[in-house]
């Protein structure tokens, strides 16, 4: 649960699709990856100045919020997702860009008609769109290709992040409506925003140049 | 047998009683001998009696009705109810009143989350004080309450609930647009908060000062920086803050306070100086507190206040770390 004012900065690094990325804007910003590139089955990598965790995505949040992390990176499609969560957003870093979408069968027009039935990994984001825009939906939460589940019966259509669009496509699925476009975001514990504040500020700030913001 | 409890509640076993116990006669400690009298109000109000605060305790958690069908909600703090103490016993008595109390205080918890269902809170309420006067004595209080804890490394970050209201009036923003940006840098959400902005029609310039106060803090040179943006209600934070500054004078190892110009406190009932307590040993802030000069009103009596709670279970955890990493020479 510690921050902590001594000690090195924990930085939270999102393992998966961000992750390439993610180590290439730190080292713009002069934080060293090189063990994180190896092979190394470690979790926790000590470099000058600064730890890094690394993790699933969906959890940087977590950590950061009970300041296990200090600060993080993740996509702003998990952040959405735990908007119940605060966590200082303080920097978009323009990579990961992926859209947020409602998506149905080709050539199926029954999305939209009495109830409709969506498969999701992101039932709150989902939520939240159909209740903005006044349509009652029942939502299906699904952990793993959610690209499946009208393929079988499962829901009338899904909301997923897409980013290239093959997979909807081999899976003969098109974009109905746009939700909310994602990319990957720099946030911070509100305690240690304020006990760390000039090495977070330092960091931000070349997290923004090496980003190109 | 097991037997549950609810989630985000917990039992206390002795060795854990006995040290909140120390803690809480520790803090009534100060506050008694800084002239605050401990209170104690019912669990139970009307819901109607805490609604009228606005803010958190419009959400009170927890309600339902008695034998005669009247509405009743569990507190989801204490400064409410103060007010309607204070209100009610001492509407003819000369002010200012000066009470504190320890309490337990019940909010909903998201499922999973470590949160808690049932908390205690300890703080003081002072009521009737002339604005920076009874600012500095609530620092006062706070600051030895903090050293009573053995809370060596604990921060006070002080800010202004007015500034950003202010700012975007003088940016041209109102009503929803304006409420929205607001909500932006409550949340600290500064890439949302660009973007509502540039929405707005806000200069780039001018977008560019709002997200750099929202990350201004540090000691008196950040008043300084404030006043440097050439925003009116920046400089008017920075002097209201730099009158409270002057007003707390020096101290014995120096004051704890960091000033923040992007502190935000989510009740609605505050107004001029806020603060929030943190600990680098505990990840969520220790407390908070602030003016609340228009609460007083509601229960119909004219006097301007300000207070601080801080969560005795946070503030339990900071002392165990804070002492740990003592005896490890750090």
């Amino acid at each position: 649960m510690s921050a902590g004012t001594e000690g090195p900065l924990r930085l939270a690094v999102p393992r998966g699709a961000l992750f390439g990325e993610t180590l290439d804007v730190l080292d713009g910003a002069g934080v060293d990856t090189s063990e994180l590139r190896g092979d190394s089955r470690s979790l926790i990598f000590e470099t000058a100045g600064m730890t890094l965790v690394t993790m699933r995505p969906s959890d940087v949040p977590t950590y950061v919020e009970a300041g296990a992390a200090d600060v993080g990176i993740t996509g702003k499609d998990v952040l959405l997702e735990q908007s119940d969560r605060p966590v200082y957003e303080l920097l978009d870093l323009g990579f990961g860009r992926c859209r947020m979408v409602l998506a149905g069968r080709k050539g199926s027009d029954r999305l939209g008609e009495g109830t409709i039935r969506i498969a999701t990994k992101y039932p709150r984001i989902a939520e939240r769109h159909f209740e903005s825009t006044g349509r009652q939906v029942e939502l299906i939460e699904v952990k793993g290709s959610v690209e499946l589940a009208p393929l079988v019966g499962l829901g009338d259509g899904i909301v997923d992040l897409v980013a290239t669009g093959r997979t909807l496509e081999e899976n003969e699925l098109e974009v109905r409506e746009e939700i909310v476009e994602c990319t990957a975001r720099f946030v911070a514990n509100r305690v240690a925003h304020k006990l760390r504040a000039a090495e977070i500020d330092e960091l931000t700030a070349k997290l923004r140049e090496a980003s190109g913001r | 047998m097991i037997h549950p409890i609810p989630p985000g509640t917990r039992d206390v076993l002795p060795e854990e009683m006995r040290e909140l116990r120390a803690l809480e006669a520790a803090l009534i400690e100060v506050f008694e001998a800084k002239g605050y009298g401990e209170v104690a109000t019912p669990t139970l109000e009307y819901d109607e009696v805490l609604t009228r605060g606005g803010g958190r305790s419009d959400h009170a958690a927890y309600r339902f009705f008695d034998e005669s069908g009247e509405l009743l909600a569990l507190r989801s703090e204490m400064t409410v109810p103060i007010a309607r103490l204070v209100a009610t016993r001492y509407a003819q008595a000369d002010p200012p009143h000066r009470v504190c109390y320890i309490a337990g205080a019940y909010r909903a918890v998201s499922p999973q989350r470590g949160e808690m269902r049932e908390f205690l809170q300890a703080g003081v309420e002072l009521i009737g004080a002339a604005a920076d006067e009874g600012t500095v004595e609530v620092i006062a209080v706070l600051e030895a309450a903090l050293d009573a804890a053995g809370l060596g490394s604990a921060v006070i970050g002080l800010g202004d609930a007015d500034l950003y209201r202010d700012l975007l009036g003088e940016y041209g923003l109102d009503g929803a647009t304006r409420e929205g940006a607001l909500e932006r840098l409550a949340a600290h959400d500064l890439v949302g908060l660009e973007a509502e902005l540039e929405e707005a029609g806000v200069g780039a310039d001018q977008i560019v000062t709002c997200l750099a106060l929202s990350q201004l803090r540090g000691g008196v040179e950040a008043l300084e920086q404030a006043r440097g943006y050439g925003v009116e209600a920046a400089a008017r934070a920075a002097d209201r803050l730099d009158d409270v500054n002057r007003a707390l004078g020096s101290r014995t190892g120096g004051h704890r306070v960091q000033f923040d110009f992007g502190l935000m406190r989510d009740l609605s009932y505050y107004n001029g100086a806020i603060l929030e307590v943190y600990d680098p040993a505990v990840g969520h802030a220790l407390g908070g507190g602030g003016r609340y000069d228009g609460l007083m009103k509601r229960f119909g009596l004219d006097l301007s206040a300000a207070g601080f709670a801080l969560y005795l279970e946070r503030v339990h955890t900071a002392q165990i770390e804070e002492r740990r990493r003592g005896k490890d020479g750090r």
